[in-house]
């Protein structure tokens, strides 16, 4: 019999340890496997028994489990609707392989990637990650294959690749799935990374909130060294600031610095870390890349739609009754995710806010369900897909509080260096407060200063209040250093275009009919 | 051993690593619970900078503190995924519990985000948490 248990941080905070040894306490003879997450988050701890598949499963089901009466069956785990109906490239490998298995790794296709672009040389290499149409996953979307050439063809008597995985971002997992799950793939894209661009050492920078997947880096990083050698790959911690995940932030984090955005020009990739060229890549761009060496630029743009080629992974979160990780091509839409693979809320009520794209990702409502998962289409609708989260409320949701929260954030992890960003998030909670108790009946003490010529000398209503707020967002947009404050407009500005109600307005319309 | 062998153990551990402050930062927090005054000042010598540069970088990041805590910390996700599954009443129904046990400290995402309210101690996660879980969790503390 054999037996698998995923060991991801998902699965161990679901219980899976606790099952995994009553497992072996009940059947000595099994072979008993820790594999990675098949990414079914509502279904852990997933027992896999023979290819069948279990969840989410106690300790008290174990016996079930073990003699196949259990009513947790969910049958051949391979051919559940979940897992049938996605197009797996980077997460191939997901609920399959024990992550540390050097001998998984290699039956199951690795470093394929790396032998074929050691073949090839750097120029191909470029050649091919630029003609697959691979671009930036962790939310800005930039092709990787122009960002590459950039690099090989800059100066510089020491180049790195740095790998973001800084994911910050609520309701976003892949990158943390991909380091516990399947790191000889993240390992791999980085020392091809290094052959297309000249860079012979490595940094990925990952999250304190992440120790789990570290450990797993560590480890897999140190098992590898031989096979990507002269490459070097060195892990680095965070410590809990949210903009790290910013390149720039990023590159002066690794230095030991403050994490403070930097300007840009010059661009990472031409003075980047330690003043070097630098690739800056997020987990999954880099993790994607193995796939494309191995089987070429067509098989990898075959997939997808527009100018947004490939898959995606697409990770459902929040109030969804299947969340999980879902890598599909891109082109599908918003209700679908959401509706049929999601299968709606977990609470059972209905669907009031989607946030795409992490907490500077616009709330969308089930009006938008038609919008196909491409970084145009939902920039076209004043959103953004950022790093592929997606974030469901039910209609409990009061979209003030989530408009206010959005502000909070900025004001809690702004890294200071730009006003709009530093000012503008403290000063767009005082306004949504403001409006929350219905605007402001008598004079700011400052503003009735004289010396304050242009400021009103009465009250605010809600209406002036939210006018304040909108003009507040411009100027964080335009004026913001980084995509921090130059983006927490999105959750803001959509949550009053969409849900006017929560903000008071219904209120005022109902006061002006009667 | 005395504190400032130790540090200076700590300094010699991450020595010919590049722009080594923060490794050997988080190797501080790790083993004394916080980054002091003393902490800052040796390190400042150590690795040839000013204090008010290792202050800066100590005082940039959350997970730096400048005193341990007395209890232990519990990281409540208090992020939007788990906001969306209960998290923001979770937090304040457990505040009293939790005061004479443990230190609840707000962090944004654990990257669990499909099964909140989700919390962390030391390295050990836990999700799908509602207030009967949490509380005994706290209670084993």
């Amino acid at each position: 019999m054999r037996i698998a248990i995923s060991d991801d941080a998902l699965a161990l905070a679901c219980g899976a340890d606790a099952v995994a040894e009553a497992i072996a306490k009940a059947a000595p003879d099994a072979e008993i496997m820790r594999v990675s997450s098949w990414g079914m988050s509502w279904l852990e701890p997933l027992v896999e028994v023979d290819g069948i598949g279990y969840g989410p499963a106690t300790v008290s089901d174990v016996a079930a489990i073990l003699d196949g009466s259990s009513s947790l069956n969910i049958g051949k785990i391979a051919d559940y609707p979940f897992i049938a109906r996605q197009q797996r490239l980077t997460f191939a490998r997901a609920g399959i392989t024990q992550p540390l298995d050097l001998e998984d790794y290699q039956a199951t296709g690795g470093w394929l990637g790396l032998a074929q672009a050691r073949e090839i040389g750097p120029d191909a290499i470029i050649e091919t990650v630029t003609g697959s149409g691979l671009r930036g996953r962790g939310g800005a979307g930039f092709p990787a294959g122009i960002k590459w050439k950039t690099v090989a063809g800059a100066d510089g008597p020491q180049k790195y690749i740095v790998c973001n995985a800084d994911e910050g971002d609520s309701g976003t997992f892949a990158d943390r799935m991909l380091m516990e799950g399947d790191p000889y793939c993240l390992i791999e894209g980085m020392a091809i990374a290094g052959l297309a661009v000249g860079a012979d050492k490595g940094f990925i920078y990952a999250r304190s909130e992440y120790p789990h997947a570290i450990a797993k880096l560590n480890a897999a990083i140190l098992v590898s060294a031989h096979i990507v050698a002269p490459f070097e790959i060195e892990v680095r911690v965070g410590a809990g600031a949210y903009v790290c995940g910013e390149e720039t932030s990023l590159l002066e984090s690794l230095e030991g610095k403050r994490g403070e955005v930097r300007a840009k020009p010059p661009l990472p990739a031409l003075e980047g870390l330690f003043g070097m060229p630098t690739v800056v890549n997020n987990v999954l761009t880099l993790a994607a890349v193995p796939y494309i060496l191995a089987n070429g630029a067509k098989a990898y743009a075959d997939y997808g739609m527009g100018r947004s080629r490939g898959t995606m992974p697409i990770q459902l979160a929040g109030n969804i009754k299947h969340g999980g990780l879902f890598e599909t091509a891109f082109g599908i839409t918003l209700g679908e995710l959401v509706n049929d693979i999601g299968c709606g809320t977990e609470s059972g009520r209905p669907v009031k806010a989607v946030q795409v794209g992490g907490p500077l990702g616009a709330y969308h409502p089930a009006s938008d369900f038609h919008l196909p998962f491409d970084y145009e289409a939902f920039t076209a609708a004043d959103g953004l897909i950022g790093h592929g989260g997606i974030v469901v409320f039910d209609e409990s949701v009061d979209m003030l509080s989530q408009a206010r929260f959005a502000m909070e954030f900025c004001a809690v992890e702004s890294c200071g260096k730009c006003t709009p960003c530093r000012l503008g998030s403290v000063r767009g909670m005082e306004v949504l407060d403001r409006i929350k108790a219905g605007g402001r009946a008598t004079a700011d003490p400052i503003e009735s200063l004289p010396q304050m010529h242009n400021a009103p000398k009465q009250g605010r209503s809600v209406d002036e209040e939210l006018s304040l707020v909108t003009d507040l967002c411009e100027t964080m947009k335009f004026g913001s250093l980084c995509a921090l404050g130059g983006f927490t407009p999105y959750p803001v500005m959509s949550a009053i275009k969409h849900w006017p109600e929560d903000f008071g307005k219904a209120a005022d319309m109902v006061k002006d009919k009667s | 051993m005395d504190k400032t062998a130790r540090l200076d153990e700590i300094v010699a551990a991450h020595a010919g690593r590049d722009g080594p402050l923060l490794p050997i930062l988080n190797d501080i927090q790790a083993e004394f619970g916080c980054v002091d005054e003393a902490a800052k000042r040796h390190l400042a010598a150590a690795l040839n900078l000013s204090r008010a540069e290792v202050h800066g970088v100590v005082s940039f990041y959350h997970d730096f503190k400048s005193v341990p805590s007395k209890l232990p910390v519990l990281k409540l996700c208090r992020a939007e995924a788990c906001q969306a599954r209960g998290g923001e009443a979770l937090a304040a129904d457990i505040a009293a519990a939790a005061k004479e046990k443990c230190e609840i400290e707000a962090v944004y995402c654990l990257g669990l985000c499909s099964v909140g309210p989700n919390a962390m101690i030391g390295q050990d996660v836990h999700a799908r948490l509602d207030v009967q879980k949490l509380t005994r969790l706290i209670e084993s503390l």
